[in-house]
């Protein structure tokens, strides 16, 4: 019958309950391999620059002086090339996104090295909100 | 003589995901003739290349458009490969084939939505794109991305599928076509859809071909053209044959997407199966100095890059002609003496990808 060949499908829908999942009650798992935001070993950085050098976006800034790595996450697009040609391989990527924000100024992260020989924290101006 | 009138349709239009625009100019319902506008959302990459490190555009050919983003990437790096005079390792090859076969299940089903959405199959619509979402599925498991895979590079690629990835993979794929089968039987044999998509902007061989169509809509009208039979990737080890069908209406471009669903699953199982071990991508260094033309069939049709080097870290030149595009000549053409009801459907079979038309 040409007109209930889509009957089949109806019926199977109207037993199987929704596709969808029932957010924000079930959350979505990322899969291991999904690329998000980008995360530094800060201690083990050597500010090469590289990172910066290779970015095709150019969201990132390293400052070799002043022993600092910033990232505007609004400008990353997660390809990961930085990950890639990071030579102390301190550059990682999460599977998942940063957090919102809602001035672009948020979305700017500056990571700085402790100067050497203390036993100082690395300090974070802009603190990200988790 | 009745009166001739002048319809706007889109740029924004319930069946047109993105913006174009065309004149319909019509004499009571039928449209005498579409003059289309295009240029809404132009980027000019075409310049951008001049400051683009060569390596780094591939970020840029991939995200010319969202659906095939992965065989544009694959199609620039084809053509700088081939100026470099770089060797793929061949599970690179392997690779590539099975995420572009994967980029054209996604591309179709999604397809299939939109146009069940077009003539009016609400739940329809769903159900396509709820399967799609299973395909979107393994890209993200394997690539990273949903849309944007970024695993294509000069010299290989970035990522590699480990063995029982793959075996899982084909295995889901072949869960997925028995679902798939039961939706697109809808499509095939429902009356409804027949009474509107039969005899419908019909096309024949020889005014296809001399268009210059390519990909569903050329091989509906029953000319085998498929860009995927020159051997590129691991396509020349792979058996498959172009999917052709005669009549060269709204239902036969249809039927070729939804045969080509189940022939690229077909053609993943077929790499899967002989995917080598080895290297995934080599190491590349220098610059291009050359130039050269690369095709690739994507769900569309055939897509041609031409890159022009003069030996340094910039293309001197560079230009995309997308399947879209192509297909406009013969969208204006069917779409005359169409009548305005059929419009949106005849438009959503030549599957038109405006980001595609707008470098």
């Amino acid at each position: 019958m040409g007109f209930l060949s889509m009957t089949r499908n109806i019926a199977q829908n109207l037993f199987e309950g929704p596709s969808t999942r029932r957010y924000p009650a079930v959350k979505r798992d990322y899969e291991p391999k999904s690329r998000g935001m980008i995360g530094i070993d800060i201690e083990a950085c050597i500010f090469c620059g590289l990172c910066s050098k290779r970015c095709p976006t150019g969201a990132l800034t390293v400052a070799k002086d002043r022993k600092e790595w910033e990232i505007d996450r609004l400008r990353c697009i997660f390809c990961g090339y930085c990950v890639e040609v990071c030579p102390k391989k301190c550059l990682s990527m999460a599977n998942h996104y940063s957090p919102c924000v809602t001035d672009r100024g948020d979305a700017i992260h500056l990571e700085k090295q402790a100067p050497k020989g203390t036993t100082e924290q690395p300090v974070e101006e802009k603190q990200e909100k988790e | 003589m009745s009166q001739r009138n002048v319809i706007p349709f889109g740029p924004q239009h319930p069946v047109l995901p993105e913006p174009i625009h065309l004149d319909l100019v019509t004499e009571d319902e039928t449209v005498v003739e579409a003059i289309p506008s295009i240029g809404f959302v132009h980027r000019g990459l075409e310049k951008l290349v001049e400051k683009k490190d060569y390596q780094d555009f591939v970020y840029v050919a991939e995200r010319i458009c969202g659906i095939c983003s992965f065989m544009h990437g694959m199609t620039y790096c084809q053509a700088v490969e081939e100026v470099m005079g770089i060797t793929v390792p061949e599970r690179a090859l392997y690779l590539r084939t099975v995420w572009a076969e994967l980029s054209r299940v996604h591309s179709h089903l999604m397809w299939l939505g939109l146009a069940a959405d077009a003539f009016g199959f609400e739940s329809l619509f769903m159900n396509c794109w709820k399967l799609r979402e299973g395909i979107l599925d393994i890209i993200e498991a394997t690539t990273g991305g949903r849309v944007i895979f970024g695993s294509c590079k000069i010299g290989g690629v970035r990522r590699d599928i480990d063995g029982d990835t793959m075996k899982g993979i084909v295995e889901k794929l072949d869960r997925i076509a028995a679902e798939i089968r039961h939706t697109t039987d809808v499509f095939l044999n429902d009356y409804s859809v027949q009474h509107r998509l039969k005899e419908v902007g019909v096309m024949s061989g020889e005014e296809a071909y001399a268009l210059g169509t390519v990909g569903p809509v050329l091989r509906a009208s029953g000319v085998a053209m498929d860009a995927r039979k020159i051997g590129y990737a691991a396509y020349r080890n792979l058996k498959f044959e172009p999917v052709v069908e005669k009549s060269g209406d709204c239902h036969a471009r249809c039927r070729v997407r939804v045969r080509e669903i189940f022939q690229s699953i077909d053609l993943i199982g077929q790499a899967a199966r002989k995917m080598p071990e080895g290297e995934i991508a080599v190491k590349v260094t220098g610059s291009p100095s050359g130039e050269c033309f690369s095709r690739v069939e994507q769900p569309r049709g055939e897509v041609i890059y031409y890159v022009k080097a003069n030996g340094t870290k910039n293309l001197q030149r560079f230009r995309v002609r997308t399947p879209t595009f192509a297909n406009l000549p013969a969208m204006v053409r069917i779409l005359k003496g169409a009548s305005i009801a059929d419009v949106p459907n005849i438009i959503l079979t030549v599957d038109p990808c405006i980001s595609c038309i707008e470098r």
